[in-house]
């Protein structure tokens, strides 16, 4: 009866609440979301899911974030190149070797570009890769663990931004310097930049059925700034482009100094032909150093190797594999549409985009007209390449994707707007202003031979008055648009983490099915796993102990641990015993240096504890798993350094 | 719902305190406690109904894809070996054979349990503690411990079963 009364009393409520809505629209503007059907647009109702995943780069959060679209809601933020204490990730002993490098421990980096791999130039959700752009990283990440397996870095490289892009069968990850440096490094004038500082393209090839990374080779170019880049696909595969800028070389106060040209290049680099070279035995052996850090799925864990050589190449030993393309106004974004002939360079000093032909770019090649060189690399004629121009009327353009009607869409950084174009007319369609100053743009597939063309994303650099304001700073603000109809309607906003550069979206039904839900107990390989109770134990090796422990709801095994003492080094190598789905237990030790551990069904993570204070300290289960969670705790004795109280772990007794 | 939540809090505090009741070591600090739990425990329960984990419910099948299984008189050796492995990584966290641990010990199980309701109960707890009596009332006996779905084949239920026939 009760229930009966809550429900009508529910009902009456609604009822109000609609009628009193439905006045406010009557009343108000009639471009409000809910007046038209934008509302239901974005709705994805509870229970139900979205139709496209959505990985965004942190920027500065060194990660990957994973939403729902259209709904805007945060699934998942992935850890790559930080540290971050939600998983134990970069604090587990585990996983402390994936952020290595010939640094040292680097626990942070600034993520850009992520990039899904490709069969046939269509997205095949197997990976995602990323960059790290502050000390040069490449990362690759599983698309069915959602966990980082491989982060390489990349020596003579710095500031990594024209990068992660991968070409359209996968075969390589691409990654130029957008800072050229001394190469070797080598203490030297700062002033003696030009002619003597390199820019380093480098290309990683990716092995087809582990995805594992090999630094393959690296050109060494003129000492430009390399900003962007994307491959050819289509009759363009086996071409690379890359957005150049500062092609004055200054050193010094660059926003003046590197604008002075009128146009800066589009290096067209045909990485085929420099693949067969290297593979036949060309190009020149260099003694460096980088970190090659791993992680393996069924050991649960990373290994860090430290590489010493790497294969460069002088491309003016290879004729033919490198062209430049004169482009305006220090391009920013380099897009190749989905058939492989259009290469848009968008001069970020411009108003107007300069679209490259590749059949031209070709014909100019055979018939051998060029336009001087730049250290030895030949020059093509802006007329020759250029296929059009599309004069927007808008201010910054910076980066464009497609949709699969031949349309094209650039953002313009300035003017605060997405526009839409058609390919091959070059005539603006459409433009919708963003909310702020908007950098990249996302399609689903938008950089591949097939995008899927309903929604596209804006990522805006300024917030301001989109949200609740949250003081001086605030999150990201990314506008979505539904391109389905001639004009695109903005329809929603929601906010990101950290600053999302560039972000890869890939329809739902390509991932979800094939997501891990749980890790296999039998196929658990950690040296220090337990597979059964029965198998936990505590050993003791000189200072140092190890605690051999299986956690299911809602006891660890063992839970009272005696004969620790002060001094020693204690390593928790927990194994989490569930085999279902969403059933973590986490792990938080009193007084730890260190971050929790969020250990998934059938995984082990370890965390080292260094005792400091005699007593008895409890540990825990951080993560809610169970009616009993408050329950799942335990103790460990902590004995002064000379004790001789005996070493006994127990459950129960 | 509601009201259901607060019965089964009820259910479980009354539980807890009759729990606390059965405690044996006297240690000073917990004199006052056991006082006043014993005079709770005295309490009539609310039926007289057996515990559920010394009920014989052999005509109970309980709920889900196992709907009727034969037993060869002969035990499958080749077979119990499996289960007992497999019983020993997923499931001896909580179930010891020499005594009462999380859940109750899988020993003399098929005096008490049909075949078919052993192995839906391994398959899918869930659902058993949803909708199984006896599978709702063990929850209640055992503190309301869940038992985990350890996302095993059929196969290596049946396995686990004919382990259980060894015991």
């Amino acid at each position: 009866m009760k229930k009966y009364n809550y429900f009508i009393s529910a009902l009456m409520v609604s009822a109000l609440l609609l009628t009193s809505c439905g006045n406010q629209n009557g009343n108000g503007g009639s471009n409000s979301a809910l007046a038209s059907n934008n509302a239901e647009k974005v709705y994805v109702a509870p229970g139900e899911q979205d139709e496209f995943y959505a990985f965004m780069s942190g920027g500065y959060s060194g990660n990957i974030t994973v939403y729902g679209l259209p709904s805007g809601r945060l699934f998942k933020e992935i850890p790559v190149f930080s540290q971050f204490p939600t998983s134990g990730y970069g604090y587990s002993e585990e996983t402390k070797p994936m952020l290595n490098t010939s640094f040292g421990f680097v626990p942070w980096d600034d993520a850009h570009h992520p990039d899904i791999s490709q069969t046939n130039g269509e997205l095949d959700g197997r990976w995602i890769f990323i960059n790290g752009n502050n000390t040069p990283r490449i990362a690759r990440v599983s698309l069915s663990t959602f966990e980082t397996e491989e982060i390489i870095e990349l020596p003579n490289s710095a500031g990594n931004h024209s990068s992660s892009f991968i070409t359209e069968n996968t075969e390589y990850v691409v990654a130029g310097t957008r800072f050229s440096v001394p190469v070797p490094q080598r203490d030297m004038p700062i002033n003696e930049y030009k002619g003597n500082f390199k820019g380093a393209l480098s290309f990683i090839s990716i092995a087809p059925d582990t995805g594992r990374l090999n630094l393959d080779f690296q050109m060494m170019m003129p000492g430009f700034n390399y900003d962007l880049s994307h491959p050819g696909r289509g009759k363009s595969h086996g071409w690379f482009f890359f957005t150049t800028y500062n092609t004055e070389e200054a050193n010094s106060l660059m926003e003046v100094n590197s604008s002075q040209n009128d146009k800066d290049f589009i290096a067209a680099v045909n990485w085929k032909m420099i693949a067969e070279y290297v593979k036949n035995g060309g190009g020149t052996k260099m003694a460096t150093e980088y970190a090659h850090n791993v992680y393996d799925e069924h050991t649960h864990s990373a290994t860090s190797t430290m590489k010493k050589e790497v294969i460069t190449v002088d491309p003016t030993k290879v004729p033919g594999a490198v062209f430049f393309l004169p482009t305006p106004k220090s391009p920013h974004g380099c897009d190749v549409d989905p058939s492989g002939q259009y290469i848009i360079g968008n001069g970020k000093l411009s108003a107007d985009l300069t679209i490259h032909s590749f059949d031209k770019m070709i014909a100019a090649i055979e018939g051998k007209k060029f336009d001087g060189e730049a250290y030895g690399i030949p020059i093509l004629k802006f007329e020759d390449v250029l296929a059009g121009t599309v004069k927007s009327g808008g201010l910054g353009p910076l980066h464009t994707e497609f949709d699969d009607k031949g349309n094209a869409y650039t953002t313009f950084f300035i003017s605060s707007e997405v526009v839409k174009w058609k390919l091959g007319t070059w005539e603006v369609l459409d433009r919708q202003p963003t909310f702020y100053s908007v950098g990249h743009l996302m399609i689903p597939g938008g950089n591949s031979r097939k995008p899927f063309g309903k929604y596209v994303v804006a990522m805006n650099k300024i917030t301001k008055d989109r949200y609740l304001p949250t003081g001086p700073e605030m999150e990201h603000s990314a506008q979505l648009y539904d391109i389905s109809g001639d004009k695109m309607e903005l329809i929603y906003d929601f906010p990101t983490h950290g600053e999302p550069h560039y972000a890869a979206g890939i329809p739902a039904e390509l991932l979800a099915p094939k997501s891990k839900k749980i890790y296999r107990l039998d196929d658990n390989k950690h040296p220090f796993a337990v597979t059964s109770p029965d198998q936990a134990k505590v050993v003791r090796e000189g200072k140092e102990v190890h605690v051999y422990m299986s956690t299911i709801r809602s006891h660890f095994t063992p839970d009272n641990i005696e004969g620790i003492k002060v001094g020693d080094k204690v390593y928790f190598h927990i194994t989490n015993h569930e085999q279902d789905f969403d059933v973590p237990h986490g792990f938080a030790m009193i007084g730890q240096n260190t971050s929790e551990l969020l250990i998934m069904p059938g995984q082990t993570k370890t965390s080292l504890w260094e005792p400091k204070k005699v007593g008895v300290w409890p540990f825990y289960c951080t993560d809610f798993c169970s009616a009993l969670h408050q329950e799942m705790q335990g103790y460990v004795r902590v004995s002064p350094a000379d004790s001789d109280v005996p070493l006994t772990y127990t459950l129960g007794e | 719902m509601n009201t259901k939540t607060f019965v089964t809090g009820l259910v479980i505090s009354f539980l807890l305190l009759s729990c606390g009741g059965k405690e044996e070591k006297k240690e000073t600090f917990n004199v006052d406690r056991k006082k006043s739990t014993e005079t709770i425990a005295e309490t009539p329960e609310p039926n007289n109904e057996v515990p559920a984990s010394q009920r014989i419910t052999l005509e109970d099948k309980g709920v889900g894809q196992i709907k009727e299984i034969t037993l060869d008189p002969v035990i499958n050796m080749e077979m119990a070996a499996a289960g007992e492995a497999i019983f020993k990584t997923n499931c001896t966290a909580c179930h010891k054979l020499d005594k009462r641990f999380i859940g109750p010990s899988p020993k003399g199980i098929l005096e008490r349990r049909s075949p078919e309701w052993i192995m839906n109960m391994i398959l899918d707890p869930k659902l058993m503690t949803e909708q199984d009596r006896c599978a709702k009332d063990l929850l209640i006996e055992f503190n309301g411990a869940a038992m985990a779905n350890q996302n095993l084949t059929v196969e290596e239920t049946r396995s686990i079963l004919e382990y259980f026939r060894t015991l």
